[in-house]
């Protein structure tokens, strides 16, 4: 009994020290966005102001590099998730030597380090077809890697297909096409969202890649980054404060919808 | 009501090869299946019995011989083309759609509007009585009911051919039993072709109009009616898989018309000598468990050995006795009770007999000895 | 081959496999294995003026490799991210090992979606914005600091940010997402039963997750080690914004060379670093004994 109580404070102060070192920095890097200081700091504290959110939002930069990231991201979605169907089909359909080869190839982007992919991509395109760095290079560059999450995660859902139902839809009648279009592709659907989804992060996210693959444009990441190097102002812990906003909202409508559905459904 | 009319299937010398492996899935098979039809294969597991249905539905062609269909060769010709339906053993429904879309996705692919499947849907749920569900999701139905929207699903496309592979496995005992007539009932009904697969011969000898035996070699060694596989069994494999006997090897000493006499380590047993195997040859003879009584309740004149009482087991309406032969193997017997025959002691020596017709020589093959 | 290309047949009908060659073959040849030769072959050639390209100079020399072993300070650079990472990799799974326990075996209903969406929603927030929150703590005139001086711990302000401290401890934070999900999901799979067995036998607590839950999580180690250490050694954010001249880590002189538009000499250090990764790759599975298999699972 005693041992077990102990045991409990250590869990609950461990899990209130992990859950402060995660969360506090973000707490302190949101209230700096309300400092009127222009440099951003917590003490002292200046007084109360939206000014820096104003700043933030008079930034063309800021939004040229949104439109940008919502562009690549856009392409990134739809290449990874295409690719990672297209390689969940050839690796869990054929039967062929080599195969444990292959699936070690597709999933070694995941593996290396971003900025190797960026150099690389940036290094073909310009050789190869005199493309400089630009969102297309960043597209692809992100596409390598993005296309490997996708992969795991639709192959993950293929594995638990009963294949048998497709035997019994061609037997029924159905054409290749019609199996695929009925049957299989149905029941990856969940999982070719939530690759969407991952895509869609990863790729608005994604900053060593892209440094190195975008040449002179600008995502998002690429943005705030030249923001951070150069001189440092509350305007980024205002971008912050957004992105905390919305991340929250997401959080809280997801949760909402996971218990009405999970109300419904019992 | 529909009415689908059946079509014959007809193995000629099939064989089949599975790429890269040493020996034949199905040796020669030669089996003439007539139209509307219950014709069942049956075999221990991995006998070649779901590469045999396989090659009737389209997924597989043989790598020698051919199959036909109604007369047709059909070499080439895909699943999806050919006027057969097939039953999963694991059923296969679709789960993500409702009962009435299972069994009208056949119709559906082959552009059929969406009220004519319904209305076949709900003429089907009634043929295998089970109306009312077309709405549900498979998810919600019992075992029992998923078999019959299994059947119904494979009937939707009035196929001439219904091929059925271990459907009812799944099931618990008593629903499998009662699935038993009714599989047999919605044949009847229907008229289509039933080829049908299992390693339970309960099964087999119940429902089909004929069974082929298969070895675990994927070699046909009897086809029959269920009545004749159990009492003139062609090869020492069908005696032995089908229903329960006593296998006594030896070698054949003297025949005499349509019975030869074999000389086993028990004793010297004569039997029906259907196959006419001569004088010197190895052989087995079996003998049902029911076949062997006590020498003092038989008139019969022939095999009357003595063997010693091993053990017994006790099963309400009848009861087995395990007896030990001079030759040292455990030969069972099975004893009516008619509520006063009295138990027999352990240890102790009985001269039994069963006469030379209750006796089979059939020549020399692997068994597994009681 | 032939027999390859019927079961393809067989498999996806002609535009499934049209599909197949155009996704999987583009992201292979045009993605993977194309820029991968490319950087290669830049790595192998000496920086010329374009003019001399293709010219009796251009030639492959191992020249650009030699430099890490020539330039002392290349070479401290290099070992030291080596060295960092590896911390970077200790100190992750040293935070990340009981969370992941606590959510995989002991946290129940409501408390568990919680916890796992208070894990996941920082990493919503972009990976720049948050090493700039540690940035904001470690600064001289930041919180840290203030508090010291508050408390009168510290006299005057400590720089944190000189030294490797800053960056280590920014990518702890940044990574440990890579480090907990793999080692919550092979925790997670082993069954309850041989904990609440080996406690049964009177195992204690430390034996149990050393001798039971340790050895059957193995994969989702590897897995979170190699994620870890090359997020860490490949980071280019964390010692851009948390590092000082100090700290400076090999991939910023990758990013020198391209700045410089040196690409042969970035070539080869991004091959070094390349082969830095897949050394640890072999070495993790070797000490785990695990497949890559088991670890993409």
């Amino acid at each position: 009994m005693k041992s077990n109580t102990v045991l409990q404070i250590v869990i609950g102060g461990y899990l209130v020290l992990f859950f402060a070192y995660l969360f506090l920095p973000l707490a302190f890097m949101g209230v700096v966005a309300f400092n009127t200081s222009s440099i951003p700091q917590v003490t002292p504290w200046e007084g109360f102001t939206f000014h820096w959110f104003g700043v933030l939002f008079a930034d063309s930069q800021m939004w040229q590099g949104l439109g940008n990231s919502f562009i690549v991201a856009f392409f990134v979605v739809i290449f990874s998730v295409s690719i990672g169907l297209g390689a969940t089909l050839f690796l869990t359909r054929m039967r062929f030597k080599g195969r444990d080869g292959a699936y070690a190839i597709l999933v070694s982007p995941i593996l290396t380090p971003g900025i190797i992919l960026g150099i690389s991509t940036f290094l073909f395109w310009d050789k190869a077809f005199h493309l400089s760095g630009g969102l297309w290079t960043a597209i692809m560059g992100q596409t390598t890697f993005i296309s490997g999450y996708c992969m795991l995660l639709i192959m993950a859902r293929a594995q638990r297909f009963d294949k048998t139902q497709e035997d019994a839809a061609f037997d029924l009648g159905a054409t290749h096409g019609q199996v695929f279009w009925k049957i299989t592709l149905p029941f990856l659907r969940p999982a070719l969202l939530s690759a969407a989804a991952l895509a869609f992060m990863q790729s608005f996210e994604n900053y060593n890649t892209t440094l190195f693959a975008i040449g002179f444009e600008q995502t998002l990441p690429i943005y705030i980054g030249s923001k951070l190097r150069q001189f440092i102002s509350p305007a980024m812990n205002a971008l912050a404060v957004v992105f905390i906003v919305l991340t929250i909202i997401g959080a809280a409508v997801y949760e909402y919808r996971r218990r009405r559905e999970s109300v419904a459904a019992g | 009501m529909l009415k689908s009319v059946g079509e014959a299937v007809e193995f000629n010398h099939v064989s089949m090869r599975y790429p890269g492996t040493e020996s034949n899935a199905v040796t020669d098979a030669n089996v003439h299946i007539k139209a509307g039809e219950f014709f069942s294969f049956l075999g221990p597991s991995g006998c070649g019995k779901t590469t045999l249905l396989r090659l009737v539905s389209g997924f597989l062609d043989p790598t020698e011989g051919e199959v036909r269909i109604g007369g047709k060769d059909m070499r080439g010709i895909g699943p999806n083309k050919r006027p057969t339906a097939m039953i999963f053993q694991n059923l296969a429904l679709f789960p993500l759609m409702s009962v009435a879309q299972n069994i009208g996705f056949g119709l559906e692919v082959r552009g059929v509007s969406k009220t004519e499947r319904l209305k076949k849907a709900v003429e089907l749920l009634e043929l295998v009585d089970l109306p009312g569900v077309e709405n549900k999701m498979v998810g919600d139905l019992s075992g029992g009911q998923m078999q019959r929207v299994a059947i119904a699903r494979g009937l939707a496309v009035e196929p001439a051919v219904l091929l059925l592979d271990e459907p009812l496995s799944a099931l618990d005992l008593k629903l499998r039993q009662h699935m038993r007539t009714e599989l047999r009932k919605i044949q009847r009904r229907t008229g289509v072709t039933f080829v049908y697969i299992t390693h339970d011969q309960g099964e087999a000898l119940t429902m089909s109009d004929r069974v082929g035996v298969m070895t675990g070699q994927g070699v046909i060694d009897q086809i029959a009616t269920a009545d004749q596989l159990y009492n003139e069994p062609q090869t020492a494999f069908v005696a032995d898989f089908v229903g329960e006997n006593n296998a006594f090897a030896g070698a054949v000493t003297e025949t005499d018309g349509d019975y030869a006499i074999l000389n086993t380590e028990s004793g010297s047993l004569k039997g029906r000598n259907r196959l006419n195997l001569n004088s010197g040859q190895k052989a087995i003879a079996f003998v049902r468990p029911e076949a062997i009584l006590l020498a003092e309740d038989s008139t019969a004149v022939e095999n009357i050995l003595k063997f010693t009482v091993k053990n017994l087991s006790f099963e309400g309406s009848f009861i087995t006795v395990f007896l030990d032969t001079p030759g040292g193997q455990t030969c069972v017997m099975k004893q009516n009770n008619d509520g006063s025959t009295p138990l027999m002691q352990t240890g102790t020596e009985i001269k039994v007999c069963f006469s030379a017709e209750n006796t089979q020589l059939l020549p020399y093959g692997e068994v597994s000895y009681a | 081959m032939r027999k390859l290309w019927q079961d393809a047949k067989h498999n996806f009908g002609n535009i499934g496999i049209i599909f197949i060659l155009a996704t999987v073959g583009g992201w292979f040849i045009f993605m993977i294995l194309l820029p991968q030769l490319i950087m290669i072959d830049y790595s192998f050639r000496p920086l010329l003026p374009l003019r001399k390209i293709g010219g009796p100079e251009d030639v492959y020399t191992l020249k650009n490799y030699m430099v890490l072993f020539t330039t002392p300070l290349h070479r401290a650079i290099f070992f030291k991210t080596i060295w960092s990472s590896i911390i970077v990799t200790f100190v992750a799974f040293a935070i990340c090992y009981p969370i992941s326990y606590y959510l995989a075996k002991m946290a129940r209903g409501a408390r568990f979606s919680l916890l796992m969406m208070g894990i996941i929603i920082p990493y919503w927030i972009n990976e720049l914005l948050r090493l700039f929150a540690w940035q904001l703590i470690l600064s001289d005139v930041g919180i840290l600091n203030n508090i010291l001086m508050f408390l009168g711990i510290a006299g005057e302000p400590i720089n944190f940010r000189s030294g490797n401290s800053a960056v280590i401890l920014g990518m702890a934070y940044a990574y440990i997402l890579f480090m907990i999900f793999p080692l919550y999901n092979a925790i997670e799979s082993l069954d309850s039963n041989q904990i609440d067995a080996a406690r049964d036998l009177g195992s204690s607590w430390f034996r149990i997750h050393r001798r039971i839950v340790i050895p059957h999580a193995k994969p989702g180690i590897a897995v979170g080690c190699i994620m870890t250490f090359m997020l860490a050694a490949g980071s280019i954010a964390a010692p851009l914004l948390l590092g000082s001249p100090s700290s400076f880590w090999f991939t910023q002189l990758i990013y020198t060379n391209f700045e410089t538009a040196n690409w042969n000499q970035g070539a080869a250090y991004a091959m070094v670093l390349a082969g830095l990764c897949l050394i640890f790759i072999m070495l993790m599975l070797k000490l785990f004994k695990v497949s890559l298999k088991e670890l993409t699972k």
